[in-house]
């Protein structure tokens, strides 16, 4: 460690830190904006100014400093304010006052530094530049005469997401940062340069002049459009949520938050379920929860219990899920199953569904090999996790599935699932780099389960991992990464056909006569028996609710509280920001409420119950936001045979980021997305 | 310094590096090591920029031909386009076939660079900074220090400097250019390079044994 | 006066022929190997002491900052930079190495190379030298065809490649970092330091940049020996150097004189005087664009070298001497030397970027009269907020001019101002 004194405080920093981090290290605030933790140093501002004692007399740009042994730093002398001073008033002279009308206005480093640096009037007299806004899309707005020229967002698109498209052209005062040729920003990580631009250059477009801060209610939660469980702040103004931002979690999704959880809020109001509705002589019609209820239990009246079956679909919580478990269970069903995409698991071991080496853990690994995933759609933040270690170099990756741009330099060995084998008879080329690794990774992800052949896909992967000393008493390198939030909750509590219980296919073609869709939007309903009578719990007025005989109007992520565990198996709980539409309900009580009405009271009237019998029904619920990181002792594969792999293509199971649940589909910004994005992407591919 | 808007003009839809352009390339990549590659941005906007002179006249660079050289260097296009504007040699618009570019800056405006901006204005019939005459013949530009200060004023025609120019001079030379003609370039008060009016007054007492 | 016998240039304005042959007949590539025979720590403390300071403007020693490189050349190798990107206003001395005796330069790369471990060299010539950068990679491969460079450079054993390199356009290139940064192909802008181009420059590898005539010099100072170059000029302002007189002067031109010349001497012997006599002088700019001017009773003594300049608040820089009569604008002058500064400001950092550019508008104005008296002083203000508090030293280079115009020339430029408003008053009253 490194004895650095500041403002005659002592701190204690590591070899290698910057002047700044021992600043904050003694509490001291030093005001910055071009530097920022996660990106390379600009030391362009020139706002963090100090004084270090016996160099020369000068205030140094404390970010781009090292510190060294005995250094002394004052960050409150005459000089260092009069220096900061004086950059403020040159960030500010060519700086509109167009504050009022500005959305980063309450959340705005400009604003707050111009309160302790800047002066009361300005004496620049000049005309003050004005500079043309770019178009970067569909999520990013831009008023590009606000920017200051920080670079955070050149540094961010090239360094973090890995899309080097954007850059100051020119030069002088006449420098302006964009894209140069016309160009929407190709990352699923755009949302992120509103939150690191530190003025009003870069804001969110769909949310232009609908709040300020200071109207909004926070409510801390945990995103669910897709598997990574990113930590969320939901924002709402009386019953409207406005926006999603990203929360700090070192762990899981760092300070980033990929565009579609960020931007398909405005799906949240959009196609909602907020009555109940029964058909009736072939139509649908609104209807009290007490006349929902007693259709569905009329027609489960007499119904045998293997003729009764309930799915899951993507976003469902876990407490929902296990009420609805209870209650088939009460009914007599083991008919069960949270897995829509039919994929085959194998969960007599946790870790064979899991990401085991956890997201922070790919920080350690030096060679990654992906099985029949594109990270960059189906989680954006692992991918830029993978990123992160590729750009501290010594990582090597590669990928069996289609041609991927992920961003990083990936050896792309082909589309043929047989390639596995040669991996783990050490007769493929890159058999040899995973020998070699000290950490080798692999992460299947979980669309090649859903394959006819998914459980031989497993056993291959896993009987690779084993063979190439990814799982040792001290690393776990045999990874599954879901797309669907609610899959591996739905898998811990057993949501899953019982004993001699039917699943997903055996329900669908009239397998059942009753079946109950907790949010299940995911599955080709043309497939459900034309007599089955569909009971469709959930928010949206999406596929499953087009099938249904009778809808209850559920909540949706941010209208309720819920567990729900992420790919990597971390528990962690969602919270109620705001209450659900009209007669929509918190599903769990939804459930419970009807348990009552069939005759079969659950057991639990609280939230707090329930959760005490999820702990019940399998422990690690009781782990909430912990997961605990582990190696592998136990070689032993799951059931499939290895050699049973099929000649079939990977085809990933998210085709289009932007819309893959039905809060998606219904965000008019993320059909807006899929236009930019997603569309002129099918037509290439089908050239 | 006023700058008049630029004419509308148009991107080529392509651009391809032709059998001249591909050689020099070649031998400039080699200049830097192994990886290293991107050392050659400057000099492929360079090669490109002279291309466009040859083939159409104008000496700028299209924004084809800064993507043609990201895929050439494997850097993504951003970069070239970033490096392309910042240099001010690099025209990213079309320029005449005589690109005149006359230096302002305090030691020439001394020495009567008002008058020459002023001549070559009337001479060429330009009436702002970078545009292009009608006939495609001149553009003009101002630019800064040009490095030739001890002959100043400087006005230098495409890659060749004209040295302590006046009025009656750049009129001179713009006709001259009209005409076809490519007048010597260097100082055309008919002196010896940098050495003072009247020849050298330094170096007189040395002689030199004959090159072999 | 300094002798012939005692000039390095000596085919600085071009009479003789500047290819190989003529080169060698005067006396370049004259026992080179042996020279390189005489080890790197030799070079080193010759260059040492014969006292050369940078010839780039800095002034800063060059055989220690030789030393400054790796002593054992590690797995990084080391690189030589020459910068070549002539672009200080009032400066065109490399312009002649260049294109008249481009063989000292060569010469002089292959012995600093080989002095700091480099086997490869980059010349970085400024992009408006398309002619000076032809004769240079002639003279390149010339020395190449004779195995004076190349594999077992001159029969020494060391292997060294010479490469030129073209810029485009841009001031800040002369900043050795921004140098480096356009040398790897990116836009020229400056790096934050630490860590110096001696631990990691070009490519991360160590790396000194010199001036041109800094690496042309040397070969002579190694043949002739640093007592010779020391005994020239003044004490810690050792030997000879190009100057450059330009602007109201009778004959403006280059010469080699000894530093420490007076001023007066220089304009008055080689330059041919000032336009209209001496006491029609107004003011000298002494060493290029960035350093403060000279008021005439400060010419009519000082010496041209770094340290008699630096007590009368300005510098030697390049040696550019930039002439004033009386009949000039000064205010105009020094105006558009910030229209100069703010074009090539390169734009990364705030103070400079908005600096400049509020600078060159209060200076247009101050051209005009079109002010307050105070604003004179927000003016000064606005010069010290950005001198110093930028990662280079363009900033600096911004504000000296200006602060010197204020320092000497304050009553003009109220005067100015007081002309400006009666002639408002004047137009108020007749309309």
């Amino acid at each position: 460690m490194v004895k650095v004194t500041v403002d005659g405080i002592d701190v204690d920093v590591p070899p290698g830190s910057n002047v700044l981090q021992a600043c904050e290290a003694a509490g001291k605030e030093v005001p910055r904006f071009c530097y920022h933790e996660r990106l390379s140093v600009a030391g362009n501002c020139r706002m963090c100014l100090v004084e270090i004692e016996k160099a020369p007399p000068k205030p140094f740009a404390s970010c781009a400093y090292p510190v060294a042994e005995g250094m002394v730093v004052h960050t409150d002398t005459p000089m260092v304010v009069k220096a900061r001073q004086g950059v403020m008033e040159f960030l500010l002279i060519n700086h509109p006052l167009d504050c009022p009308i500005c959305d980063q206005g309450g959340e705005c480093d400009l604003q707050d530094q111009a309160v302790g640096y800047g002066r009361d009037t300005s004496r620049y007299d000049e005309h003050k530049r004005a500079v043309k806004d770019k178009n970067l899309g569909p999520l990013v707005k831009t008023v590009m005469t606000r920017c200051i020229h920080c670079t955070r967002c050149i540094r961010f698109s090239a360094e973090i997401a890995g899309v080097p498209e954007l850059g100051a052209t020119a030069r002088g005062e006449t420098m302006e940062v964009g894209t140069y040729v016309e160009k929407a920003l190709s990352s699923e990580l755009s949302g992120n340069l509103i939150d690191i631009c530190p003025v009003g250059a870069l804001t969110s477009k769909p949310y232009a002049f609908v709040a300020r801060p200071w109207e909004l209610n926070k409510t801390d939660s945990v995103d669910v459009l897709d598997a990574v469980g990113a930590s969320i702040r939901v924002d709402a103004r009386g019953p409207e949520v406005l926006r999603v931002l990203p929360r700090l979690n070192e762990d899981v999704n760092e300070e980033w938050l990929a565009d579609k959880s960020r931007f398909a809020v405005d799906g949240l109001k959009r196609r909602r379920l907020d009555s109940c509705w029964v058909k009736r002589d072939g139509r649908m019609a609104k209807a009290s929860w007490t006349e929902a209820f007693a259709a569905i239990a009329a027609r489960v009246q007499g119904v045998a219990g293997d003729k009764i079956g309930a799915i899951a679909g993507n976003l469902a919580d876990a407490e929902s899920m296990l009420a609805l478990k209870d209650l088939m269970s009460a009914l007599g069903s083991q008919n069960l199953d949270c897995r829509q995409d039919g994929a085959d698991t194998d969960v007599s071991r946790r870790d064979f569904y899991t990401f085991n080496t956890s997201i922070a853990g790919i920080e350690e690994a030096d060679a990654i090999l992906l099985v029949g995933t594109n990270p960059r759609t189906e989680a954006p933040l692992v991918n830029a996790r993978i990123r992160k270690r590729w750009l501290a170099g010594g990582l090597t990756v590669a990928a069996i599935g289609p041609e991927l741009d992920l961003t990083y330099p990936a050896q792309m060995l082909g589309n043929a699932p047989a390639l596995l084998a040669g991996l783990r008879d050490g007769s493929h080329p890159f058999a040899g780099v995973l020998k070699n690794a000290k950490k080798p990774m692999l992460i299947l992800g979980a669309g090649a389960l859903a394959r006819p052949d998914g459980a031989a896909i497993l056993a291959a992967c896993w009987a690779l991992a084993a063979g190439s000393h990814m799982l040792t008493p001290e690393w776990h390198g045999f990874n599954v990464l879901h797309h669907a939030a609610s899959r591996v909750g739905g898998l811990d509590l057993g949501f899953l056909p019982g004993k001699g219980g039917k699943g997903l296919s055996a329900m669908l073609g009239g397998g059942v006569d009753v079946l109950w869709l907790l949010g299940a939007d995911e599955l080709d309903t043309a497939k459900i028996g034309a007599n089955t009578f569909v009971v469709y719990q959930g928010h949206h007025g999406d596929r499953g609710a087009a099938r249904a005989d009778v809808i209850l109007p559920g909540a949706a992520y941010t209208e309720k509280n819920g567990t729900y565990v992420n790919t990597e198996g971390r528990v962690q709980r969602g919270q109620l920001a705001v209450y659900p539409p009209g007669e929509a309900r918190p599903d769990w009580a939804i459930i419970r409420a009807f348990s009552a009405v069939a005759g079969k009271t659950l057991p639990y009237d609280s939230i707090e119950a329930l959760r005490a019998r999820l702990e019940q029904t399998n422990p690690v619920f009781a782990r909430v936001d912990i997961l605990p990181r582990f190696g592998c002792t136990d070689l032993t594969g799951p059931a499939g045979d290895a050699s049973a792999v099929a000649a079939a293509p990977f085809v990933s199971p998210v085709p289009n980021y932007y819309q893959t649940d039905p809060i998606s589909r219904a965000s008019p910004t993320m059909a807006e997305c899929t236009e930019t994005f997603a569309t002129p992407a099918r037509a290439a591919a089908a050239e | 310094m006023a700058e008049t808007a630029t004419a509308a003009f148009e991107q080529p839809e392509s651009f391809a590096f032709d059998a001249e352009s591909e050689a020099e390339i070649a031998t400039t990549i080699a200049k830097y090591p192994a990886g290293k590659q991107a050392s050659g941005v400057l000099p492929l906007l360079w090669i490109a920029q002279r291309q466009m002179g040859r083939q159409t006249n104008s000496a700028w660079v299209p924004v084809k031909a800064m993507d043609e050289i990201a895929r050439i260097l494997e850097i993504a296009p951003i970069r070239v386009y970033e490096v392309c504007t910042f240099y001010l040699m690099f025209n990213t618009a079309p320029v005449g076939k005589f690109h005149l570019q006359l230096c302002t800056t305090t030691p020439c405006w001394l020495r009567g660079s008002d008058d020459v901006v002023a001549a070559s204005r009337s001479a060429t019939g330009l009436k702002g900074w970078k545009e292009v005459s009608a006939d495609g013949l001149f553009s003009m530009t101002e630019v800064e220090c040009l490095g030739a200060c001890v002959n100043a004023p400087i006005l230098q025609v495409n890659d060749d400097f004209y040295e302590d120019m006046d009025a009656e001079k750049t009129k001179a030379l713009i006709e001259a250019l009209r005409r076809g003609e490519i007048p010597k370039p260097g100082s055309m008060s008919g002196r010896q390079t940098s050495a003072p009016d009247g020849g050298p007054i330094t170096l007189t007492t040395l002689s030199f044994a004959k090159a072999q | 006066m300094l002798s012939d016998q005692d000039r390095i240039f000596t085919n600085l304005y071009g009479v003789h022929d500047w290819r190989l042959a003529g080169a060698r007949a005067r006396g370049d590539w004259d026992g080179t190997k042996e020279i390189i025979a005489r080890g790197r720590d030799a070079i080193i403390e010759e260059m040492k002491a014969s006292g050369l300071r940078g010839r780039g403007g800095a002034g800063f020693p060059t055989g220690m900052k030789w030393s400054f490189m790796p002593k054992e050349i590690g797995a990084r190798p080391h690189y030589l930079v020459v910068n070549a990107d002539e672009s200080e206003p009032g400066t065109c001395k490399d312009r002649d190495i260049l294109r008249h005796d481009p063989h000292k330069l060569v010469e002089g790369c292959l012995l600093a190379s080989f002095a700091m471990g480099a086997h490869a060299c980059y010349i970085y010539v400024r992009g408006e030298f398309t002619n000076e950068a032809k004769h240079l990679q002639q003279a390149v491969d010339e020395a190449y065809e004779a195995g004076l460079i190349g594999k077992n450079a001159c029969g020494s054993g060391w292997d060294f490649d010479c490469y030129v390199h073209r810029g485009a356009g841009a001031y800040i290139c002369g900043e050795e970092t921004a140098l480096i940064e356009s040398l790897e192909g990116k836009k020229g802008m400056p790096r934050l330091k630490p860590p110096f181009p001696a631990a990691v420059g070009l490519y991360g590898c160590p790396t000194t940049v010199n001036n041109v005539e800094s690496i042309a010099v040397a070969p002579t100072i190694l043949r002739r020996g640093a007592a010779w170059f020391s005994a020239l000029g003044r004490p810690k302002n050792a030997g000879t150097k190009l100057f450059c007189i330009s602007g109201h002067v009778n004959k403006p031109c280059n010469v080699e004189e000894e530093l420490g010349i007076p001023l007066k001497e220089l304009i008055e012997k080689y330059a041919g005087g000032v336009r209209g006599g001496w006491d029609n002088l107004l003011a000298v700019i002494p060493g290029g664009a960035s350093v403060p001017l000279l008021p005439k009773a400060t010419c009519d003594t000082i010496l041209m070298d770094f340290d008699s300049l630096r007590e009368v608040r300005s510098g030697l820089g390049t040696a550019a001497v930039i002439v004033m009569d009386k009949s000039t604008d000064v205010i105009r002058a020094i105006a558009r030397l910030s229209a100069f500064y703010k074009h090539e400001s390169c734009g990364q950092c705030t103070p400079c970027r908005e600096g400049t550019g509020w600078m060159m508008r209060v200076m247009n104005r101050m051209v005009q009269g079109r002010a307050e008296p105070d604003e004179i002083d927000t003016l000064e203000q606005v010069t010290k907020q950005v001198e110093g508090h930028t990662i280079c030293a363009l900033g600096d280079a911004a504000a000296w001019p200006i602060q010197g115009l204020i320092r000497h020339f304050r009553p003009l430029m109220l005067e100015r101002i007081q002309q400006y408003k009666s002639r408002g008053a004047a137009r108020m009253a007749a309309e």
